[in-house]
């Protein structure tokens, strides 16, 4: 498998989520930057510990809740005094009526705008990734805890990497194949 | 996937030791049994993968397959002949169709809500019954979204509700609680459909790198979108999960408070009172945590889920019940106060005829299922039982219907004048399409728990995490 063309880094697996967290630390400290992190679930700590900084959904849901709001409210104040404005009894249109639909498609824009930003931030839908071709990364959505180095990382060498991932208590330490195993 | 949630609580409930003896419900973790991260992703996902133990499945989704062919049959009628077929007349022109629809949708306000709250609040417990709980709240909801529809006289103009460029110049009345609803519905079923998808991610590639057939493989793989557990995506997924569970709770009260105002608005006897939201949103959540409960009984039994729902989770959920049931019964009383208070011949008469009129029975019925029952949740065993509880759910959910029906048909049969006083019996049809919707609702939850995880795996490995801390977990 690994002579089949170019390769994608090289991948550990560990037993618990202490031994990834500490690996992962511990490749950081090692100097490499294009370092991931898989487990079965989330892992308080991890992506910080990969230098994640700000995940920006909390950006998102503003700006979705604002275009929402705003946008919803806009169209009503245009409808009601613009496009067709309704005088009934001599009430004339009056913004608390206006409340509630405006209140729902904030929630609904800023709804929208965290779960495709989420999607977005993370690259999905990519139903394709090279760590897929390890027949054992399936256990990565399961009770595995792995830790990539890809090549694209400047201290990378195929060697002094390996032997480094070795020396941090790995169970298993693979090549994973760029391209798609067929 | 919930970031920094559950730590607190979930971590009490390790250090304590399992063996103090008494009623502390903090002695029971909530996850119960010797599990571990392999056993967790068998045991759920075999039940998706491998299919429902046992014959009851199968005879199940017939006999709901056969009741939502009963209830597409009756809303194909009804489109053919008109509302005319249901028991509708001059003065009650709202009864089944707006009882089901105001019954249908508290039972979906209290899923996404109890799964928000109890994210919100780190309450560690609320994880397992999750799932299903977002799931009831989607099919609930879906189902209600039907009634208002079918319910207009010319339904296939549903559609002028929506603000949309047009030649006619049509706007929506904004000012219409009605119009609020549309705008309410569309808002929390597409939040609650991302807040459950979200969750399901996970799940999804857990269940395409278990498939047993191509086929398998295939299905959850699109569903998963390629997800691969990376570090930086549990992040931004938790990140998203909190601030959708955060817009969430506000977004349920304000879509049931709209429900409210739908009756409120109206210069009804027996409904224009600024009580309705708060009193309608009580009463959704106390229907739907009563849902939640007959749900989480009959799954547990059906299951084997005894690890997962303990009697922690089933003491909860009927301590809530138990308080939300308060609420609602303090709402009766100032209902009634507020009739007498007013003084408005209108409202005492309407207050009186509920419980004296030609409905009087529903009254009582649903004071005895509302009220009265719920009142065996106060002692410890009955909490810790689960058939009664499957029972007293089941009670408080018929009484919540029947309670819906009473302040919908006693406001409207005795109009103004004693000349246009009605009565309302309902015909064949609208029993099919009630007892049809029920079906409907049990054949969509046939199918989410037949092919999807019923209870989300990445929770409760994140649970088993914080029992047994990150060096053992395995």
């Amino acid at each position: 498998m690994q002579d089949s063309g170019p390769t994608y880094g090289l991948m550990a697996q560990f037993s618990t989520p202490q031994m990834l967290l500490e690996g992962v630390r511990a490749a950081r400290a090692e100097g490499y930057v294009c370092v991931d992190a898989y487990s079965p679930m989330h892992i308080e700590g991890l992506a910080e510990a990969l230098g994640f900084q700000k995940d920006h959904i909390s950006m998102f849901a503003l700006v979705g809740g604002i275009v929402g709001g705003v946008g919803t409210f806009g169209l009503q104040w245009y409808s009601v005094s613009l496009a067709y404005p309704l005088n009934i009894g001599g009430r004339t249109p009056f913004w608390p009526g206006l409340v509630p639909a405006t209140f729902e498609m904030t929630v609904l824009g800023a709804a929208l705008a965290i779960f495709f930003g989420m999607l977005f931030g993370n690259g999905l839908p990519k139903l394709f990734h090279p760590v897929f071709n390890l027949p054992e990364f399936a256990r990565a959505s399961h009770d595995g805890f792995f830790l990539s180095i890809q090549c694209r990382d400047p201290h990378f060498d195929a060697h002094a990497t390996r032997r480094f991932l070795e020396g941090l208590g790995t169970m298993k330490v693979t090549d994973v194949p760029e391209a798609e195993a067929l | 996937m919930p970031s920094v949630t559950s730590n607190l609580l979930a971590s009490a409930a390790s250090v304590q030791p399992a063996a103090a003896p008494t009623r502390g419900e903090h002695s029971t973790p909530v996850l119960q049994g010797d599990h571990s991260l392999t056993s967790i992703s068998d045991k759920l996902s075999d039940i998706v993968l491998y299919g429902p133990t046992g014959r009851w499945w199968g005879v199940a989704f017939w006999v709901s397959s056969a009741l939502t062919v009963l209830f597409f049959g009756s809303i194909a009628y009804l489109f053919y002949k008109g509302v005319g077929i249901w028991g509708l007349n001059e003065p009650v022109v709202w009864a089944f169709d707006i009882t089901n629809y105001v019954w249908w949708i508290a039972i979906a306000m209290s899923g996404t809500f109890i799964s928000a709250a109890l994210h919100l609040t780190r309450q560690a417990w609320g994880a397992s019954i999750s799932r299903f709980a977002e799931a009831m709240t989607i099919f609930a909801l879906a189902i209600a979204g039907m009634f208002p529809i079918i319910h207009l006289g010319r339904p296939w103009f549903f559609y002028w509700l929506a603000p949309y460029p047009n030649v006619m110049s049509l706007w929506p009345q904004w000012r219409s609680p009605l119009v609020w609803d549309f705008f309410a519905i569309l808002a929390y079923l597409l939040l609650s459909l991302m807040f459950w998808y979200l969750g399901l991610l996970p799940d999804l590639a857990t269940l395409r790198d278990h498939a047993r057939t191509r086929s398998q493989q295939i299905f959850y793989g699109v569903l998963a979108l390629g997800w691969r557990g990376e570090a930086r995506h549990w992040h931004r997924q938790g990140s998203a999960h909190l601030l959708l569970a955060g817009l969430a709770v506000p977004l349920v009260v304000s879509v049931h408070s709209v429900v409210g105002l739908d009756f409120a608005t109206g210069n009804t006897p027996g409904w224009h009172s600024t009580i309705f939201p708060p009193f309608f949103v009580a009463g959704a959540m106390f229907s739907g945590f009563a849902m939640a409960m007959t749900i989480a009984v009959l799954l547990r039994k059906a299951f084997d889920l005894n690890d997962f729902i303990n009697e922690r989770h089933l003491d909860n959920l009927a301590k809530l019940i138990l308080a939300m049931g308060l609420v609602l019964a303090y709402s009766y009383m100032m209902d009634i106060f507020m009739a007498w208070y007013s003084a408005d011949p209108y409202e005492i008469y309407t207050a009186v005829n509920r419980m004296r009129g030609p409905y009087a029975p529903v009254y009582w019925t649903l004071i005895l299922c509302v009220v009265i029952i719920p009142q065996t949740l106060w002692s410890s065993r009955v909490r810790r039982s689960p058939w009664v509880l499957l029972w007293v759910s089941v009670a408080i959910n018929i009484g919540m219907w029947l309670e819906r029906f009473m302040l919908i048909v006693t406001s409207l049969h005795r109009d103004f004048l004693p000349s246009a006083w009605g009565m309302f019996y309902p015909t064949i049809w609208d029993w099919a399409i009630l007892i049809g919707s029920i079906g409907f609702f049990a054949w969509l939850f046939l199918l989410f728990i037949r092919f999807l995880p019923l209870i989300s795996m990445a929770e409760m490995r994140e649970l088993l995490l914080h029992q047994q801390g990150p060096r053992h977990a395995r």
